[in-house]
């Protein structure tokens, strides 16, 4: 297999790298030049760079796009299906990390525990207390799309005594979760909002104006999804005007970039989409690539195929 | 026996100077409150203080033995602390007080604390946050790995009201839980250490959540730091003195241990500046029971037992003072 020309196109994790490196002929994008496109007959893409049509077009020996993320929604998978191209992903393996910080942003969001290392380290606790800030347990938390993050993130919060509610495109009959039919209802009734489905045509700012306002001033948003299923301009504005009590956000629409209002609040705690980097899972993640890619070229069964 | 028909039952106010409770109004309001710190004190004080039976003393205020001097027919101390290591427990057992805390009050919010601590240490929530908010996305692309929660071993030093919720907080993240406790406990499902290097050696997470006595002073020193290793955090909503601050300090900067989310320290507000420029150190000021829920639940458990004490009836977390028995 050392001859199959397989493309990274961003530096995602040098690991991966020298274990593409190792077997196949690897090429960087974000260095090689075009004269190489016939050579490339595997595509590996991640959350920032994918395989969108402009790039399947360049690659007329395309054969397979084995992504670094269980996120499909940088690759353009219709036109995929019509050149009979494999897709994989790399789901189950990063559920829990993601899950994790789920919890995690939720707890420092509501707790303020960056606030409160920054109220120390600036010398305030001398002069008295951090203000009280919010519970966390028994909240009323709503789930938005009971996928495997939704279901592992609604475990981890029920260990807290949390309700659990969501919304997903269907309702599912193998839980004692209350189900909302739309997003709206869903954030009207709960006080903690994840938002943990994938992003598709169909939840492109699925969390929009009226949603956001169904939350409330006493409401908190928390995304580890993808930044565009939340209308950004909206949250912004209802984050700085108190219509929304505060959210703890993993993932932007405009990606390195976060709205600079946003930077002086305490109300929210910003991460630049770290949801699976763990050293475990990084590397876990990119063995599943690389295995899935063997399967292909060793024509065995795909181990995680979209398509 | 309520007191009499004239005068509401005598209180004594036991507490810091700036410190005050919501409740003190309505406490002024129902019952004779003697608080030596009043500017002018009531014009009956000293009489009045020798025949008080019951104190509320609030926050860490010391309850000396010469405290309880000045206070002769003293018969019940209630507290508004998870602990009573402010309390000189010998002196009460010689007056055989009675002493109440703050029972489970606390207890959610601790160990959420703990729990949101953990997360922020090894998945570097607050140092992320921080450069984000510097700018430093756009620029260095990547923040760099942390470490993973899930299927991590937890070792829990005290399995007592904050300890046991901590323990079912981490199981539904896949954690194996152990525990080090004064003796072990029947029908508890996790593995028990008889000491705290044992737990540490078998441990990625070590949650300090026990009371802090003459005897847990320094219980986590340099060997139980070492144990604990390179790839270990401690995270310490106990007291601070349950730890060997500096060695911990030095450890850290070294890093001989993985990390630390710290809401205690042995002299609040003091914190020591090392530990600032580290970003796998997650620092709070003692902040883990700051909502208006455990306030709430405090306040209403107080007054509950004040009224309890002076009708007779059972009082709610009462202390055991022979468990902490030298």
């Amino acid at each position: 297999m050392e001859n199959v020309g397989v493309m990274m196109t961003t530096p995602m994790s040098a690991y991966l790298e020298q274990q593409l490196q190792q077997r196949f002929t690897l090429f960087k994008l974000w260095e090689s030049s075009h004269s190489l496109a016939d050579s490339v007959k595997a595509v590996v893409g991640d959350t920032k760079i994918g395989a969108d049509s402009k790039l399947i077009d360049s690659l007329p020996r395309l054969e397979i796009v084995s992504t670094y993320s269980v996120g499909v929604d940088k690759i353009d998978l219709e036109k995929c299906r019509d050149r009979g191209i494999r897709v994989t992903n790399t789901p189950d393996v990063l559920t829990e990390d993601v899950s994790d910080l789920a919890i995690g942003l939720a707890l420092a969001t509501l707790r303020k525990i960056c606030a409160c290392h920054a109220f120390l380290t600036t010398g305030s606790w001398k002069n008295g207390d951090f203000q009280l800030t919010t519970k966390f347990s028994g909240k009323s938390i709503g789930i938005l799309g009971l996928g495997r993050i939704g279901s592992a993130i609604a475990k981890r919060a029920e260990a807290f005594g949390c309700t659990i509610s969501y919304h997903s495109r269907t309702k599912r009959q193998t839980t004692n979760y209350r189900y909302y039919s739309n997003a709206v209802d869903l954030a009207a009734n709960c006080q903690i909002l994840f938002v943990a489905c994938s992003l598709t045509n169909e939840t492109r700012h699925i969390v929009n104006r009226e949603v956001i306002s169904a939350l409330g001033p006493q409401g908190v948003l928390v995304n580890i999804g993808r930044g565009a299923l939340v209308d950004e301009h909206e949250l912004v504005s209802a984050l700085c005007e108190g219509r929304l009590g505060g959210a703890g956000l993993d993932v932007f629409e405009n990606e390195p970039h976060v709205p600079e209002p946003l930077l002086e609040l305490e109300n929210v705690v910003l991460l630049p989409h770290v949801g699976t980097d763990t050293v475990e899972t990084s590397m876990t993640m990119a063995d599943l690539v690389v295995a899935n890619l063997e399967c292909h070229f060793l024509r065995k069964p795909l181990l995680t195929p979209v398509i | 026996m309520a007191g009499d028909e004239e005068t509401p039952p005598l209180l004594i106010l036991h507490h810091l100077p700036n410190f005050k409770l919501s409740i003190f109004p309505l406490l002024r309001s129902k019952y004779t409150v003697l608080d030596p710190l009043d500017d002018p004190p009531h014009p009956s004080f000293h009489p009045l203080s020798k025949a008080a039976r019951l104190m509320l003393c609030t926050g860490p205020t010391p309850v000396t033995a010469a405290v309880l001097d000045a206070y002769p027919a003293l018969e019940c101390i209630v507290g508004s602390s998870a602990g009573v290591n402010h309390f000189d427990l010998d002196a009460c057992r010689r007056r055989r007080l009675r002493i109440t805390c703050a029972g489970d009050s606390f207890s959610d919010d601790v160990a959420d604390y703990a729990v949101g601590l953990a997360i922020d240490v090894l998945r570097r929530v607050s140092a992320a946050d921080r450069f984000v908010r510097a700018g430093s996305w756009p620029v260095m692309r990547e923040y760099g790995l942390g470490s993973k929660v899930s299927g991590k071993r937890v070792g829990i030093v005290g399995l007592g009201s904050i300890g046991s919720r901590v323990a079912k907080r981490f199981e539904s993240f896949g954690c194996t839980i152990a525990y080090t406790s004064t003796k072990q406990k029947p029908n508890i499902p996790y593995t028990f250490h008889a000491n705290a290097a044992l737990l540490a050696s078998n441990a990625d997470i070590l949650v300090v959540c026990c009371a802090l006595t003459d005897e847990t002073r320094h219980l986590i020193n340099v060997d139980v730091m070492a144990a604990l290793g390179k790839s270990g955090i401690i995270v310490n909503v106990g007291r601070g003195a349950l730890v060997d601050e500096k060695a911990l300090v030095e450890m850290l900067v070294k890093g001989e241990i993985g990390g630390a989310g710290l809401d205690v320290f042995e002299r609040e507000p003091h914190v020591p500046r090392e530990l600032f420029a580290l970003d796998n150190v997650v620092l709070s000021p003692h902040h883990a029971v700051l909502t208006p829920e455990s306030m709430g639940a405090i306040d209403d458990l107080i007054l509950a037992n004040i009224e309890a004490f002076f009708s007779n009836q059972p009082l709610r977390a009462e202390v055991q003072l022979d468990q902490f028995d030298s």
